[in-house]
């Protein structure tokens, strides 16, 4: 007994597949068979995926569920569902929330009430200092146990080289991995925008380049001193991207990632003082943005993530420079993904890829592809539907987005966690 | 979110914010506006009808006297009824927002806001909250913009050298903080000023300042030479403490305004400064109250040009009053 998916073209870059398969979904949640029906498969439910995309479901390397804390902003629940409209079955949640994830108990709790909505699979990310606060190490080995896929300090600095040595050098006696949002915190100072063009011209204070470059290069020192496996979270400059590229030529194990809305937007497009384009670290100049889809072609970069942020209303509702950072990115990380694809940055597959098996290896777990015996987190989208982001359209609590009015080519219509069907679209196809 | 939020529909000046992205008539026509204006000032009784019956609310979030004061009287000249409403006194320091201010003040039927805030940013976001018929004038936001400053400065720089088209100006001092010299630099290259140069040290200099369409100069004495306009800026003592000058003395020696130095410039050359003045840290008193000083004319001024901005995003009856007033005057 099980569920069929028919007619749709199947893209699992893991295994090297792109093609017209079927595949076939065990009543326990797994793939049984890709492309001819076992002879014993009893098919219980259909999906007729005719001009769709069949893919493993996304994996978002960041996205803020705000609970608990700020639920006033999103919740678990709220963030999760809007998570499975979007096509995303597995997300990591940073541990800047309230309190911080830096006690098993707290790891556990959000995954507990995770599980309960039995929507998408959140995976806590453990902090590297007690309350982010950059001075004490985590309980790292029982925060792994508790299930955390990795360590960091979100966008807290450590501004103590030392801790941070060490924080290192303790994960990587229990080869865990360290995900850095590097930025030398006095060159940040009160920033709020890129330091260039815009910066000057509206009078907001800025964040310099070397603010991000100052980071990494400490940091790299250091992973090549402690032999850490490190991730480096967002990268939003030209000469960063050069950076980790070099330290990865010279065989260094660090991996990059970028958010989307970083591959599409500039400085240029805060215009003038909208607060929908405050995020950190900051959108910098076109030639950055144009290296940062340089980076993800060559592999610099591996993972595209939504960083997700949702903020009530009025979060964004003051003066540019008091106004909360952060994009409510969710349902547009595929939407931005896919526009790569269209722009010809990427292929469809590799752009796929980017969104699934790829942050899978970041972190290091079994997700992401849809061979034989893999759970089926898929993700089904019709790839010629046109569509606009409106307000209306959102599901998830934040309503924050720069990309409101933008025309987006592909939606989704059916997400399947564990073999589940969790979210089908109204004008999807029948059973 | 774009700079067409300062026009209304039919392309006119609705509200004032920046004078980036307005043209060179819309200029001019505040500086003829405020020529007609000026003899207002000087006659026995000094009221014109324009904006009678109007309520202008000095909403300002950051202190100021001579700004609000020019204003004040500006609107006052205009006829409008003028409350004054400063920070220190108001709901905002016990933590309502920028936006429920301006909402609550909205409701007891408020035609004009002039509004001073301490964050770039904050007029425009004022602006995109209230209703229509209600204008925003920006009377300076953070570090981003002064627009009647910059215009009351380029109706000065006209009274005294007749036109815009053959200056050099020179702009000194912290650049990098100045709402004025950002918006004066729109307002002079848009005018047709050839050459405008920003001096200051580097940590006092934006970034991408080349961008403006300015040329910056970090030895002052290279930088005056020359110029027919030198507009000190104000430097703020608290830029002290991110070490973005080493000393007070040190900055005077390099970035003062000297006699010595003054010398440099053209021998006409006029000496502004938006105030309030540091004297002996950015200006010497020999030079800010010598003969080629323009600074007290400069504070006159800014009651003329305000009450042409005000009367004019306020659809006011601006060119009937310029044919009433038609001596227009004109020194230097």
């Amino acid at each position: 007994m099980g569920l069929a998916i028919q007619g749709g073209r199947l893209i699992d870059p893991a295994n090297s597949v792109d093609g017209k398969k079927d595949i076939f979904v065990s009543d326990d949640g797994f793939v049984v068979a890709v492309g001819k029906k076992p002879d014993d498969f009893e098919i219980s439910r259909t999906i007729d995926a005719t001009g769709k995309v069949v893919c493993p479901g996304l994996v978002d390397l960041r996205a803020r569920m705000r609970e608990p804390g700020l639920e006033y902003k999103a919740t678990i629940e709220s963030e999760a569902r809007a998570a499975v409209t979007a096509g995303i079955t597995t997300l990591c949640c940073p541990p800047d929330t309230d309190p911080v994830i830096d006690t098993p108990a707290m790891a556990q709790m959000i995954q507990h009430r995770a599980w309960r909505f039995e929507l998408a699979f959140i995976h806590p990310l453990g902090a590297l200092t007690r309350g982010l606060k950059g001075e004490l190490l985590t309980d790292m080995e029982a925060l792994d146990e508790a299930g955390c896929v990795g360590f960091t300090n979100a966008l807290q600095p450590i501004k103590d080289t030392l801790v941070m040595r060490r924080a290192m050098e303790y994960a990587a006696s229990f080869d865990l991995t360290v995900f850095l949002h590097s930025e030398d915190p006095w060159l940040h100072g009160n920033g709020c925008v890129h330091e260039g063009e815009v910066g000057t011209r509206l009078g907001l204070p800025g964040i310099p380049e070397a603010a991000e470059t100052v980071g990494v290069a400490r940091d790299l020192a250091l992973i090549e001193q402690t032999g850490v496996q490190a991730h480096f979270c967002q990268l939003s400059s030209s000469r960063a991207a050069d950076m980790v590229a070099e330290a990865r030529s010279r065989g260094l194990l660090v991996t990059a990632d970028v958010t989307a809305h970083h591959l599409h937007l500039t400085e240029h497009d805060i215009g003038f003082f909208n607060t929908q384009c405050h995020v950190l670290p900051p959108l910098r100049s076109s030639r950055d943005r144009e290296a940062l889809r340089q980076a993800l072609k060559s592999g610099v970069a591996s993972a595209v993530c939504s960083d997700h942020q949702p903020h009530e209303p009025d979060a964004k509702l003051a003066p540019f420079s008091d106004s909360a950072p952060g994009i409510s990115g969710l349902e547009t990380l595929l939407p931005l993904t896919l526009k790569l694809v269209e722009e010809k940055v990427l292929s469809l597959s590799d752009a796929i890829a980017s969104i699934t098996c790829q942050p899978a290896d970041i972190l290091g777990i079994d997700t992401g592809h849809l061979g034989i015996d893999a759970t089926a987190d898929i993700c089904i989208f019709d790839p010629e539907s046109w569509w606009s982001l409106s307000e209306e359209k959102i599901v998830s609590r934040g309503l924050n987005t720069p990309f409101l009015g933008w025309e987006f080519c592909g939606r989704v219509t059916h997400t399947l966690v564990g073999g589940q069907v969790v979210f089908e679209s109204e004008n999807g196809s029948k059973t | 979110m774009t700079k067409d939020l300062q026009f209304d529909s039919h392309g006119l000046l609705h509200h004032f914010l920046t004078i980036e992205g307005l043209g060179r008539q819309t200029l001019l026509q505040i500086l003829d506006t405020a020529e007609s204006f000026v003899s207002v000032g000087e006659r026995e009784i000094k009221k014109v009808p324009l904006l009678r019956g109007k309520t202008v609310v000095n909403l300002f979030f950051e202190s100021s006297t001579r700004t609000r004061t020019t204003f004040e009287i500006a609107a006052k000249r205009l006829s409008a009824d003028v409350i004054n409403i400063d920070t220190t006194v108001s709901a905002a320091i016990k933590g309502e927002s920028l936006l429920d201010t301006i909402r609550n003040l909205e409701a007891m039927h408020t035609d004009l806001f002039v509004v001073r805030h301490s964050k770039s940013g904050a007029a425009y976001l004022v602006a995109q909250h209230v209703p229509p018929h209600v204008r925003i004038i920006n009377a300076g936001d953070g570090s981003h913009a002064h627009p009647t400053q910059a215009m009351l400065d380029m109706f000065t720089i006209r009274r005294y050298k007749g036109s815009f088209e053959n200056l050099k100006v020179a702009i000194v001092g912290d650049i990098l903080h100045s709402r004025v010299a950002r918006s004066q630099t729109h307002a002079l290259t848009t005018l047709g000023v050839p050459e405008v140069r920003v001096i200051a040290p580097r940590t006092l200099l934006p970034t991408a300042v080349e961008r403006l369409g300015v040329h910056p100069y970090t030895d002052m004495r290279a930088g005056l030479e020359g110029v027919d306009v030198i507009i000190m800026l104000r430097l703020q003592r608290e830029r002290m403490r991110g070490a973005r000058i080493p000393s007070e003395q040190e900055f005077f020696n390099l970035y003062g305004l000297t006699a010595d130095k003054l010398r440099l410039a053209n021998k006409d050359a006029i000496v502004m400064h938006p105030g309030p003045m540091n004297r002996g840290l950015e200006i010497d008193s020999s030079v800010a109250d010598g003969p080629q000083s323009v600074i007290l004319p400069q504070v006159t001024n800014g009651i003329a040009v305000r009450m042409a901005v005000m009367a004019i995003i306020m659809g006011g009856k601006a060119k009937q009053e310029k044919s009433e007033q038609s001596s227009i005057r004109r020194r230097a």
